[in-house]
């Protein structure tokens, strides 16, 4: 690894006495050589190494631009309207201005994961010291952080080594960030190039962060059998005083598990969680509980159930505090990011923030030392919870027919729903005593609120639906596997050639959170078709968690059914938000494990080849965030698609190839140098499915990569065209494009697919060594 | 029929170029008559037979056979379309579809020329929403419809939000005045 210090790159340098040539100097710098590995062209890249390869990519999936309206409002030279051909009073356009949103996205779920990362490690580092080793998997991992090895060209062996490698994340996000400021970047395709830039630095912040937390707080490591946890609105003990924690950021929860140890008090309290500190407060201890993903917040706070409540960072609701005060449940906000407005008492004394806290002196506390933080939510958690009585806001049967009665039917409620819910039909039938209705839109609700803050006549309106649901709501328990962290060298070993060879079919990473357009059934249903049909299935965030929420006629989770190794069939739970990273890790341990390519500050390359030979493809089925902006914008520039559900249109642009036009779909053969017809494969970088059946076809589809063999590609199209029949109910008309010679056609369709290779006037084609950089041609001419 | 231009979804407001009402089918119609080249586009919301929706597809088929328009079924949607016997219909992603419908050069489903009015109808109201968003910012010789119960304020014309019998009329209307049944 290399030390912090100065480094001075010049290409030509002229001076009175010579003239030097790649002048590379490093003052202050000790470069480690105990990674024997050479350099590669991209160390510590800067906004722009990496632009011509952006600028291939971004040639082939071009930009559908969407905005949300016609204006823009970033400056006070505007508002401007943009509509038509349009330019602001900067010059500006609206694909440069989508394009500038698209970026300010990823700059601020990149930020999210750096300053994650750094106030992790700064914390971890005070703890424990510099010094400490870094390890998430032991003897079975070699590549150890594969992203950070990848992008800045170091091997970081200690905490102390993680810190310059956020230094230059910090970095790229603020300069990234400063060309959206008006009158720099003017060129949309620039701005893209520099969102993918700051979707990787985003990488390789997740990756930093887990990496920390895995190796110092002995989270799972790559490990397939990581212990099954409960998840669920009913799993915790109601008998006991219950403390629920909410974010991302598990150094806080951290402190409640270390005390509740410290005072022998662990399985005496209830800790329970939502969103991803909910994930790592399971790996770390697999006693505790998640509630469920982020749209479980009010359910939970509403109903009572929390005798404290712990914010950490991101994710959380805005109003958790009025929520909380609606329940008397107090609240410790442990995050500088997250202060909710409450005073800062963390240099008070841990007893008289307890007293606070209990005797309801003060709604919440601000409390910045994780440990106090744990100390003062434990003793106040057991001395509130007698007092509250589980004390909740669920209104009872009659004031919601009442309501129901009241209801003006003015349809505000509905027109403010995310999901379009007939709530004030479900209100009619209240009026007459029938909450099935609304127990149905429960199902279907993200839990915004909207409704009820929209509603003229101040019904609670998401409070009548939790009742009506209510008992099925405290049946669900189910079992989750606990985020087993980076997949190890060898699972890589098994499964890089089958997957480069296309022989297992794809790699289906399903992220994100729960904006769901139908509820998170549909992931849970999607996870399975694949793993079914033995895809490797890599689940991360709210999306693990909904996959558990599905049981089989034995009461079987999907964690339950399936391996959770990187194997064909295996469903696997990596963890939070920031084990994302392993996912872009595993596609790019295949390039060194299995394929032996460097890589050491070798992006581009191993971009290209993930791009053209890893069946690798997200989806972020209810994508909400701006961190999911920036983790889709990491696998972008790494040449891996995203799709997202419906909801996800609204991030503002799309990157789409374009099928029909053949002179898009060309790769240089590595071997002749010849140029090569592959088809579209993969056909879109980013797109919209509209409904779950969509997705699958989809996914299927965009694993298709021009390095298959003939036995692969088989495999693929049978998987692809199989579940367009079964879905779709047609034949795909597109399937002749994917045909390169007849040993691809899959056997037991060969008549049926020989006739439309007939009438499309199909002709063979050759399978390349497929590169998009001429710069890989081995034999020049 | 209320003929004022309000977004369904409250939040959704497009600026200053918004969608002109079509207070009566006729009017639909008759722009469906004078284009060159129309196509519609059919999402899966089409197929749920609940109140809101019911008919939907069915419309769109006899759309198709009074005025000739070709249709593109988005996502599931062309099941649906197969099951009832319909079986010229095109499957796209919805993206896929704007995409192509924006770039003028874009030879169409027949590969015979691009087309000057699209039709859309069932897709989820927002994601609708910012494809007629995408296509009025950025095609050049497109103008769009949206058939759907609610006013989309970001398509060329659009239907007021209406009431579920006020728009199973609107569809009577139009198929009728350009000679289907
Ligand atoms: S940034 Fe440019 S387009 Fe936006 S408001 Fe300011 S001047 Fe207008
Ligand atoms: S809380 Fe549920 S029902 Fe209410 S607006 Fe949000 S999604 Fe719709
Ligand atoms: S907003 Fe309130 S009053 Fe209006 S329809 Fe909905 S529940 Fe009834």
């Amino acid at each position: 690894m290399v030390k912090k210090g100065l480094v001075v790159k010049a290409k030509e340098l002229k001076t009175d006495v010579a003239l030097v040539k790649n002048l590379e100097l490093s003052i202050g710098k000790i470069i480690d050589d105990t990674w024997d590995e050479p350099m590669g062209p991209t160390p510590f890249p800067s906004m722009t190494d990496l632009r011509d390869w952006d600028f291939k990519l971004l040639q082939r999936y071009k930009p559908f631009y969407l905005p949300y309206c016609d204006v823009c409002c970033l400056c006070t030279f505007g508002k401007c309207d943009l509509s038509g051909d349009k330019r602001g009073a900067c010059g500006l356009n609206m694909a440069a201005q989508q394009s500038r949103i698209v970026l300010l996205a990823c700059c601020i779920g990149a930020a999210t994961h750096i300053a994650h990362g750094r106030h992790l490690i700064d914390h971890l580092i005070e703890k424990y010291g510099r010094r400490i080793p870094l390890d998430s998997g032991g003897l079975n991992i070699d590549v150890e952080a594969p992203v950070t090895r990848l992008v800045v060209g170091v091997k970081p062996e200690t905490l102390q080594d993680l810190e310059e490698v956020l230094d230059w994340c910090e970095e790229q996000v603020t300069s990234c960030l400063s060309s959206a400021h008006t009158g720099q970047e003017g060129n949309n395709i620039d701005f893209e190039s520099k969102a993918f830039h700051v979707g990787m630095a985003d990488q390789v912040g997740m990756e930093v962060a887990d990496l920390a937390q895995i190796s110092v707080l002995n989270l799972p490591k790559a490990d397939p059998e990581a212990p099954l946890v409960e998840l669920g609105f009913g799993v915790a003990d109601v008998k006991k005083p219950t403390i629920l924690v909410i974010g991302h950021n598990v150094p806080s929860s951290v402190g409640i598990i270390d005390y509740l140890t410290k005072k022998k008090m662990l399985g005496k309290v209830e800790v329970v969680g939502i969103c991803c500190t909910a994930h790592d407060l399971t790996r770390y201890e697999p006693s505790a509980k998640i509630v469920g993903p982020i749209s479980w917040q009010l359910k939970y706070i509403r109903s009572g159930l929390a005798d404290l409540i712990v914010v950490d960072e991101q994710c959380i609701r805005a109003d958790t505090l009025e929520e909380a005060q609606k329940v008397k449940t107090p609240v410790i906000a442990s995050s500088p990011k997250n202060c909710l407005g409450l005073k800062n008492r963390t240099n008070d004394l841990a007893k008289e923030l307890v007293d606070d806290l209990v005797e309801a002196k003060v709604p919440g506390v601000l409390i910045l030392d994780p440990d106090k933080a744990g100390e003062v939510a434990v003793e106040a958690a057991i001395a509130v919870a007698p007092k509250r009585k589980r004390f909740n806001i669920i209104p009872d049967l009659e004031a919601i027919k009442a309501a129901g009665e009241a209801c003006g039917g003015c349809n505000e409620c509905i027109r403010a729903c995310p999901n379009n819910q007939p709530i004030p039909e479900a209100m009619k039938a209240a009026a007459l005593g029938d909450l099935d209705p609304l127990a149905t839109i429960l199902g279907e609700c993200v839990g915004c609120a909207r409704c009820d803050s929209a509603c003229p006549k101040d019904f609670s309106l998401h409070s009548f639906m939790i009742k009506a649901g209510e008992e099925k709501l405290w049946e669900e328990k189910f079992m989750m596997r606990s985020g087993r962290g980076s997949i190890s060298d060898v699972e890589i070993r098994n499964v890089g050639g089958p997957i480069v060879l296309g022989e297992i079919p794809g790699v289906i990473a399903i992220v994100g959170c729960s904006n769901y357009p139908e509820g998170g059934e549909a992931v849970a249903e999607i996870a399975e078709e694949f793993a079914k049909r033995r895809f490797i299935v890599v689940l991360s965030g709210c999306a693990a968690m909904s996959v558990a929420t599905v049981k089989d006629e034995e009461g079987k989770s999907l964690y339950e059914k399936y391996p959770g190794g990187f194997e064909a069939g295996g469903i696997l739970n990596v963890g939070s938000c920031v084990s994302n990273s392993h996912i872009a890790g595993a596609a790019i341990k295949i390039a060194s494990i299995f394929a032996k390519r460097n890589l050491r500050a070798n992006y581009e390359e191993i971009a290209d080849y993930i791009h053209n030979r890893v069946g690798a493809v997200g989806l972020a089925w209810g994508a909400y965030s701006q961190k999911a902006a920036a983790i889709a914008s990491g696998f972008w520039r790494l040449g891996v698609p995203v799709v997202v559900g419906p909801h996800g249109s609204k991030y503002r642009r799309m990157l789409l190839g374009r099928a029909d036009k053949k002179e898009d779909w060309y790769v240089y053969d590595a071997r002749t140098g010849d140029r090569v017809y592959v088809g579209p494969a993969p056909e879109h970088l980013f797109t919209t499915a509209e409904s779950k059946e969509e997705a699958i076809v989809m996914l299927m589809k965009l694993c298709m990569r021009p390095n298959d063999t003939t036995k692969g590609r088989s495999m693929k199209l049978t998987h692809y065209i199989d579940s367009h029949k079964r879905y779709f109910g047609v034949m795909p008309d597109d399937v002749h494009l994917f045909i390169r010679n007849k040993m691809d056609i899959p056997i037991t369709m060969k008549p049926e697919i020989l006739k439309i290779l007939e009438e499309k006037g199909w002709k063979e084609t050759r399978i390349p060594d497929p590169t998009l950089l001429k710069r890989m041609i081995r034999k020049r001419g | 029929m209320s003929a004022k231009p309000e977004p369904w979804q409250t939040a959704e407001i497009a600026g200053p170029k918004k969608a002109l009402v079509i207070t009566k089918p006729e009017i639909a119609a008759a722009m469906i008559k004078r284009a060159k080249r129309s196509i519609l586009v059919v999402g899966y919301l089409s197929t749920k037979t609940d109140k809101d929706t019911g008919k939907m597809i069915d419309y769109a088929i006899r759309l198709n056979k009074a005025a000739g328009i070709p249709i593109v079924a988005t996502a599931h949607t062309i099941q649906e379309f197969v099951k009832k016997g319909f079986e010229q219909a095109t499957q796209m992603n919805a993206m896929d579809i704007g995409n192509r419908l924006k770039d003028p050069t874009w030879k169409g489903l027949d590969g015979k020329g691009p087309y000057d009015v699209a039709l859309f109808m069932g897709l989820p109201y927002y994601m609708e929403f910012v494809i007629l968003s995408g296509l009025k910012h950025f095609s050049t010789n497109l103008k769009t419809i949206s058939l759907d119960r609610y006013y989309n304020p970001h398509a060329t014309w659009s239907f007021p939000n209406l009431k579920v019998e006020d728009w199973n009329q609107s569809f009577e209307t139009m198929i009728s005045k350009l000679g289907g049944n």
